[in-house]
């Protein structure tokens, strides 16, 4: 589904990236996990598109993607949502799912909009807003919702788009013991019922151990290691990145 | 022949201090306020008026190193309605230094009324550096030399002091100075008032050069405006070279073909536009 | 046409709500030559308010609705402006021509230039807007054998619409008053169809949240660039209406400081909704014309304190500070 080659990023004389290479399967699970400053959500963005790597080559879902630019990628079936929740806060959650549901239909630069599309998007909303469990909430403005529904109804714009590949940038940050449980909830339905390919940043352990089939952890913008859970859990190496990571944190 | 193009270049190059001096200046306003200073032509005149007024009392010399403070204190209150605004959309800041150049206009046209004023210069001033060359005044000498001492300042300033380094930081992220620890408000006010005292200085050396009107520094604003563009926005020295290209080429231009000398700096504009739409020195992320 | 508040456009209100201010809005317009005399006006005044407030929600299009500030919107004001006067002067005495060419000549502009700083944001995108204008504005003010300098453009006026019999005389003050209502209802109709429009929708998209939007999906730039094109279209069809109201061009129609005014018309109004504008521009043209006629020299100054003020302290603009007692 997604394979990144040898993909590397400098920002003048800082490297952040170097070298990583990763390849999810169709129906996986993937966490990539490391210690602050590894290089993760510049990683991820290379991937959605939000910039483009100083070098190396991104494949999904079998076509090279390296310079095709982040809407376009949207649009081939990557959904992606941010650390920092950017969803519409001034409309409402069905409002904000409509607005991702339309696009996804191909829409946004039409002038009219027949009956059946707009009964068809409506449908996909609905759909959208009960699989993350916000139903009930539809139609208060997603500013002033908790965290965890903000959360959420930025999940649920994701789905909407019907995307292959889910890139979710630390999809727990924020939130309390809680919200934490339910969000993770509901990655876990997402992948095990509705078979959705996730690759996940995550620093909240429980949660990626919890979740990911497979694991990739970096540190200081190179690939450490990668394995399943119980590999990584085990790694000594891993484990000195993270503690050697704290300890000089002194 | 060669005292015709001496002549234009002089006049070319002089305009070009004056660029320099007031791209500078709302450059400043610019890169860490993100502030398009509308009435910065305006407050130019007010230094041109306050060291009209000042002469009076204190002689030029006084009036000279007192008019650009009182400009700058200006500046002070103007900044602290800024505050209000800072926080919103960047329209309402643009356009509430748009109001306050009307506001700035009107009441300096209402004080000192529309006629254009002389002012009385220092007679070792007027006089010219040699018999032939008429035109170079050791006033003119005199104004390059503040400028380019000015411009040296500034740019030491930002360089090798504490407030400066704040100064710099803050146009590349201000939320970062801020959480820092660093008094974000202050700054701001200090940065602005600076841009003022530019604006003042030019204001004064100009009484000299183009003569004391309430419209005074409206020609200077949208130069100004191109050298900030062209050379870079979020770079000072990006500024500084580009208010340097154009009050060169300008006077280049004025030495060749007079007419067009205003008109090959709109030409500059758009070829940059075109060919390098960040400047020649700004950077791909400076860009809102 | 109120359909400003939901992105989804869909009608939330019940009819008779969304019906109302349309009506009370066209009664007003249309019965202007009567009523706006009684108060102290003139219907040539009542025209400017039409021209203007068509010029600003054209500039709002970009402004209220993407979230794009462009400063220099008078450019295209200007260009439309002068390119319906050099026609009626130089190529024919025909004044859809005038109005079409002036359009394109404004619309062309700004849709190229769009091209040009469509990567920009925020307060460089606006100085390059500014630095345009002032293009314009400076080839007009020197060219004096063409374009009449700072004097302006004279020397032509309106002509009649149509052939022979069917001729319109809209040289009548009111006759052209009502000629220009029915191109701003026009205007205006196909700028509300726009904005409810996926299309329009879109666009706020955009502005509330542009990182959000194009990670929909949406490409950013390419909506940026229409939303600019579209609304120097509009902008440029109220510059030939304004040249065919004074029968005159002027380098100040090229201005940056009627882009400002444009602007402040556009957020005195209330930005967010699609009257705002007109509004805006009615107290902005009812207020100078006051001010100009009561103290002739300093006029600017209070305009001026007026903007400020109104930023400071009624940043919503009128429209918007009353939809928010209303309910959403």
């Amino acid at each position: 589904m997604l394979e990144v080659r040898n993909v590397s990023k400098n920002f003048g004389s800082l490297v952040a990236v170097q070298n990583v290479s990763l390849l999810v399967q169709p129906g996986e699970l993937r966490a990539i996990i490391g210690p602050n400053g590894a290089g993760k959500t510049t990683f991820f963005n290379m991937i959605s598109g939000y910039f483009a790597p100083s070098s190396g080559t991104i494949v999904f879902d079998g076509e090279d993607v390296t310079k095709v630019p982040a809407h376009r990628r949207v649009g081939r079936g990557m959904a992606r949502t941010f650390q920092i929740t950017e969803i519409f806060p001034e409309l409402t959650v069905h409002e904000n799912v409509l607005s991702a549901a339309e696009v996804a239909a191909g829409q946004r630069l039409h002038m009219w909009i027949a009956r059946a599309d707009v009964g068809r998007a409506e449908r996909v909303v609905a759909e959208m807003l009960a699989l993350v469990g916000l139903s009930a909430k539809a139609n208060r403005l997603v500013g002033e919702l908790s965290h965890g529904d903000q959360r959420a109804t930025e999940i649920a714009m994701a789905l909407a788009l019907r995307p292959k590949l889910l890139l979710l940038d630390e999809p727990t940050a924020g939130m309390g013991d809680q919200e934490t449980y339910e969000i993770t909830g509901l990655i876990r339905r997402l992948h095990r019922e509705s078979k959705f390919t996730i690759v996940l940043i995550e620093h909240d352990m429980r949660v990626v151990f919890h979740l990911a089939d497979r694991i990739t952890v970096l540190d200081q913008g190179r690939l450490l290691a990668e394995g399943t859970s119980a590999e990584i859990a085990g790694s000594a190496a891993v484990q000195a990145a993270y503690l050697g990571d704290a300890g000089d944190a002194a | 022949m060669l005292t015709l193009i001496l002549y234009n270049v002089t006049n070319g190059l002089m305009l070009g201090a004056f660029y320099v001096l007031m791209a500078l200046g709302l450059s400043l306003i610019l890169n860490l306020s993100n502030v398009i200073n509308f009435a910065h032509g305006n407050f130019l005149a007010l230094g041109a008026y306050m060291a009209l007024e000042l002469t009076k009392v204190v002689g030029f010399w006084g009036a000279f190193l007192i008019a650009p403070l009182l400009t700058a204190l200006v500046g002070v209150a103007v900044e602290l309605l800024m505050r209000f605004v800072y926080r919103r959309d960047p329209v309402y800041s643009l356009l509430l230094t748009f109001g306050l150049a009307f506001v700035m206009q009107g009441l300096m046209l209402w004080w000192w009324g529309p006629a254009p004023q002389e002012m009385h210069m220092v007679p070792a001033l007027e006089a010219p550096v040699s018999a032939d060359l008429f035109f170079i005044t050791w006033y003119r000498v005199f104004m390059v030399a503040i400028v380019i001492v000015t411009v040296i300042a500034v740019f030491a300033f930002l360089r090798y002091t504490r407030v400066g380094l704040r100064i710099r930081a803050g146009t590349l992220d201000l939320d970062t100075v801020a959480a820092l620890g660093v008094n974000v408000k202050l700054l701001r006010t200090f940065n602005f008032t600076m841009g003022c005292l530019l604006a003042g200085l030019s204001g004064v050396l100009a009484t000299g050069a183009i003569g004391i009107n309430p419209n005074m520094g409206d020609d200077l604003l949208m130069p100004s405006f191109i050298a900030i563009i062209i050379g870079g926005v979020g770079s000072l020295t990006g500024t500084l070279f580009g208010g340097l290209l154009i009050g060169v080429t300008a006077a280049l231009t004025a030495a060749v073909y007079p007419a067009a000398s205003e008109v090959v700096i709109f030409v500059m504009l758009v070829l940059v536009l075109l060919i390098r739409p960040r400047g020649l020195m700004g950077e791909e992320g400076m860009l809102s | 046409m109120s359909s400003t508040a939901t992105v989804t456009g869909a009608v939330d209100r019940p009819a008779q709500r969304r019906w109302l201010p349309l009506v009370a809005i066209w009664l007003a317009l249309i019965t202007a030559p009567v009523w706006f005399p009684l108060l102290g006006g003139y219907t040539a005044l009542a025209g400017s308010v039409l021209v203007f407030g068509l010029a600003a929600m054209g500039l709002n299009l970009l402004l209220g609705f993407t979230g794009v500030l462009s400063f220099g919107h008078a450019a295209y004001f200007g260009l439309g402006a002068y390119g319906a006067g050099l026609t009626l002067k130089y190529v024919a005495a025909s004044t859809p021509l005038a109005m079409l060419a002036g359009t394109l000549l404004g619309g062309l502009g700004g849709t190229l230039f769009g091209l040009l700083i469509v990567r920009r944001r925020g307060v460089y995108f606006a100085m390059c807007t500014i630095a345009f204008g002032q293009i314009f504005y400076y080839i007009a003010y020197k060219w004096n054998d063409f374009t009449g300098g700072f004097d302006g453009l004279r020397g032509f006026h309106r002509e009649p619409i149509g052939l022979g019999a069917l001729a319109l005389d809209i040289t009548d003050g009111n006759r052209f008053y009502y000629f220009t209502l029915v191109v701003f209802t026009l205007a205006v109709a196909l700028m509300g169809f726009l904005l409810r429009s996926p299309f329009g929708r879109t666009l706020r998209a955009i502005r509330e949240n542009e990182r959000r939007a194009r990670f929909l999906g949406i490409p950013i730039e390419q909506h940026i660039w229409l939303s600019f094109s579209i609304s120097c279209f509009f902008t440029a069809l109220a510059g030939t209406l304004y040249a065919l109201l004074n029968n005159f061009a002027d380098p100040l129609a090229l201005h940056y400081s009627l882009s400002g005014f444009f602007v402040i018309m556009a957020v005195l109004g209330g930005m967010r909704s699609f009257w705002g504008p007109l509004l805006g521009a009615a107290v902005f043209v009812v207020l100078r014309d006051f001010l100009s006629s009561w103290t002739v020299n300093n006029w600017m100054a209070f305009l001026g304190a007026v903007f400020m003020l109104s930023v400071l302290f009624f940043p919503r603009g009128m429209l918007g500070m009353l939809k928010r007692r209303g309910v959403e």
